[in-house]
């Protein structure tokens, strides 16, 4: 009895995303179409492929502020690269690097300085930001190749090619987290990073590997955004870092560490995708979603509050 | 009568917890309350400091059925609890996490004057060595423990709990809470008293409640029951109580620490004690020897070579493994199951490339759960659900799996019954046959005395005396407290 209330529990919130892709598919008859679908898979692939990296460090008891203003940094650049002759393929792994470099800087200075990372992503947060408008004067790079809008927009075999971007990073990430070393060391240090030091681990290698997962993600993501807009936006992914966490933690993941998944967030990012999907159909107050989206993600982590309370002492 | 618990009952989920608690406790009484680690003992003592409510069975409170809900409930009639676990605010002083939620107050202020006042005249009355405006997080285990004591009696309450109060105390603190205990009684308190060390209770206690499984199984005056009798009811079936190791002819030399006042060499097969009184640099030693205090001056050889130790990192490598005294803080990852925790120190024996194997890692966890005879259904099991005893064994068992030379025991046996306590002994005795080296640290002087092959005896961060196997208790706090 006990194992299955906890099994319902743990599947709240793929039941809650079934739900609601149900009561939408009822609501409105624009939802269950594929234009609106593939949409909605558009729209939420940036904050989902994020969301992936967010989950590693969540899980390794840290925090990741300045995925947003990565996004912003790495998209720029990655555009300028391209206008000024990289080719498309030269700015996507421009921006790639932009964003493994941020990641990689987030964890030595967590980890050698040894500052909370709230604090040192808050402080890369604002120089990232800065040092994009710096360098792009606070003006969008145009200009684009056509081809660029392939990455967001296109199809392939008549899936989004997003979808399968984010499918490929999904299941990377799944293998890193779940199947290596690399993985379990994570969830070791988020647990308990007294105890992984006793045991020998180097974690402070493996701390700036999890950063570093997260800003190369984060890099992918952004020249998703860029080719989606068609333009690098100095300004883009302003509150992302916000909705990628809450991903996370809809997701089943703890904030004290040791606690999340792929799978989770992946269901924890549609969840606010439909939400905001479904709002904009059914004609939603935009503003009142966000205080919808807030109150989900109080109720999530109230639910899984209870459920552990439950099943402890 | 004070308390009455008849036939209290609680789960956890579709766990028993507690099938059968009874207990009376009597104004004024000691009464010893005994059991194994899951026997129950916590479970009911929370019922009985409001910190969980019972499912069934009746509580009563000077005649009257009383339900806790919550510990303000308990502790507004008069019951306190002295935990054995540390429930202190880290980053608060002695004196304020002794008056935690009932600061005496100046207008809208806390009158923080009062409250070092009171605490330090507290500290001074039973001669604690406590600094009351000292923060909490730097002080030892045995320290938190003396705090705890400080809030129960500061409350002056009509019942006394205390949860294994001197597994982490030293002698001398050890009396001075006896001291305590009776003068508590001496005023009419009742004090139920849990321990794992039963030749204390003898002219502590009163009387005695055994737990087992959950159920009460035996409460008697004190005098009518000896410890062999309060063992078996304890365990339910025999077990030699004197554990008697056959010292081996020691190999070849696997530790040879040279430091400033201490220096000492541990062979193969060989288990060399630590005694002394805390504070006295014994699990400093420990600390330094796996580099989490790295060595300023002196050296440390390893198997013949002198190695750098700079971090636990290091000491792994070097074979040093260290079972800490506090395995819930530094020992292991609660929230992960068994099998992660057990190959945790050496997860490259089950990757292939970096890829985990999870048949690999799961031969490994039974194994180690059938050779450390871990009391648990599945190798899924997280860490943090099992007793004290069984948690320990992990801990060493991750240490096996990492193949180290040298096991560091630092208070191996606190807060661990008496069976599993037996069990780790023998199953230090394997390892020493196995050609390892062991030391042991340990207040529990019988132990000591039992399972080492010699003894050293620290004061002040340096080694006082060198003690062969058989010496007496009284020699070796002689060396402890005594300068020659």
């Amino acid at each position: 009895m006990k194992f299955r209330f906890d099994m319902v529990q743990k599947l709240l919130p793929f039941l809650s995303l079934i739900s609601l892709f149900l009561f939408l598919s009822i609501a409105s008859p624009h939802f269950l179409t594929a234009v609106n679908l593939s949409s909605v898979v558009r729209q939420t692939a940036v904050i989902n492929i994020m969301a992936l990296g967010m989950t590693l460090v969540i899980v390794s008891g840290g925090i990741d502020l300045s995925v947003g203003a990565i996004l912003a940094f790495s998209g720029t650049i990655g555009t300028m690269c391209i206008v000024s002759g990289w080719g498309i393929g030269g700015g996507i792994l421009a921006g790639l690097m932009c964003g493994l470099a941020w990641g990689l800087a987030n964890g030595v200075l967590t980890t050698s300085i040894k500052i909370p990372p709230f604090i040192v992503t808050l402080g890369t947060l604002g120089i990232a930001r800065g040092l994009t408008l710096i360098i792009s004067d606070g003006l969008p790079v145009v200009g684009l190749p056509r081809e660029f809008s392939f990455l967001g927009e296109g199809t392939f075999l008549g899936v989004p090619f997003v979808l399968l971007v984010l499918l490929f990073c999904a299941v990377l990430t799944y293998l890193t987290l779940h199947a290596t070393k690399l993985g379990r060391y994570t969830y070791a240090i988020g647990s308990n990073k007294e105890a992984a030091i006793y045991a020998g681990i180097p974690v402070a290698k493996y701390t700036v590997a999890v950063y570093a997962i997260s800003g190369m993600l984060t890099g992918i993501a952004s020249m998703i955004e860029a080719s989606r807009l068609m333009t690098g936006q100095p300004t883009a992914g302003q509150g992302y870092e916000l909705l990628v966490i809450a991903a996370v933690v809809i997701g089943g993941g703890s904030l004290t560490g040791g606690e999340g998944s792929v799978v989770g967030t992946l269901i924890g990012a549609f969840i606010m995708g439909l939400l905001a999907n479904g709002s904009d159909l059914l004609g939603i107050n935009p503003y009142l979603q966000q205080a919808i989206i807030g109150t989900v993600i109080i109720a999530a982590v109230a639910l899984d509050g209870a459920r552990k309370r439950r099943f402890s002492a | 009568m004070l308390l009455e618990l008849d036939s209290i009952q609680k789960h956890f989920g579709g766990v028993t917890a507690l099938e059968y608690g009874t207990m009376r406790v009597d104004a004024g009484e000691v009464h010893a309350l005994v059991g194994e680690n899951g026997a129950g003992k916590s479970t009911l003592m929370k019922i009985v400091s409001g910190m969980i409510e019972h499912d069934r069975g009746v509580m009563r409170w000077r005649n009257k059925e009383v339900k806790f809900h919550r510990p303000a409930d308990a502790h507004a009639i008069g019951v306190a609890m002295v935990h054995q676990e540390s429930l202190l605010v880290p980053h608060l002083t002695v004196a304020e996490n002794i008056f935690l939620g009932r600061e005496p107050m100046q207008g809208p202020f806390v009158d923080q004057r009062r409250i070092v006042l009171e605490a330090s005249a507290l500290i001074e009355e039973h001669h604690f060595p406590l600094d009351p405006e000292s923060r909490v997080d730097k002080l030892s285990p045995a320290k938190k423990q003396l705090i705890e004591i400080c809030r129960a009696l500061h409350s002056a309450s009509s019942l006394i709990i205390f949860d294994e109060p001197t597994s982490s105390l030293s002698e001398s603190e050890t009396n001075e809470v006896f001291n305590i205990v009776k003068a508590l009684s001496a005023r009419g308190i009742g004090i139920i008293y849990i321990t794992h060390r039963l030749d204390e209770l003898q002219g502590l206690a009163d009387r005695i409640t055994i737990l087992r499984d959950g159920r009460t199984v035996h409460t008697d005056v004190l005098a009518n029951v000896d410890t062999e009798q309060i063992v078996h009811h304890m365990v339910g079936r025999e077990i030699s109580h004197i554990y008697t190791r056959q010292s081996l002819n020691p190999g070849r030399e696997l530790l040879k620490v040279d430091l400033p006042n201490v220096h000492f060499s541990v062979r193969a097969g060989e288990i060399v004690g630590v005694a002394g009184l805390m504070g006295a640099g014994r699990t400093e030693l420990c600390q330094t020897i796996f580099g989490i205090t790295p060595v300023e001056k002196g050296s440390i050889e390893i198997a013949g070579e002198i190695v750098q130790i700079k971090s636990p990192r290091d000491a792994v490598n070097a074979g040093i493994a260290l079972i800490t005294e506090d395995r819930q803080k530094t020992g292991l990852a609660l929230e992960l199951p068994l099998k992660v925790n057990v190959t945790l120190a050496n997860t490259d024996a089950v990757c292939k490339l970096g890829f985990l194997q999870n048949d690999m890692e799961n031969e490994v966890a039974e194994y180690s759960r059938k050779r450390l005879q871990i009391r648990t259904a599945t190798i899924e099991q997280t860490a943090g659900r099992l007793s004290g005893g069984n948690q320990q064994k992990i801990v060493i068992a991750k240490w096996l799996f990492r193949n180290a030379q040298l096991l560091l025991f630092d208070e191996p046996t606190r807060g661990i019954d008496v069976g599993a306590k037996a069990e780790v002994f023998s199953l230090m005795d394997e390892l020493a046959k196995e050609g390892k080296g062991i030391v042991m640290v340990s207040s529990e002087l019988p132990e000591l005395l039992q399972v080492a092959d010699r003894i050293l005896v620290m004061r002040d961060g340096k080694i006082a005396a060198e003690l062969p196997r058989k010496t007496t208790q009284q020699e070796v706090m002689h060396h402890a407290v005594v300068e020659r």
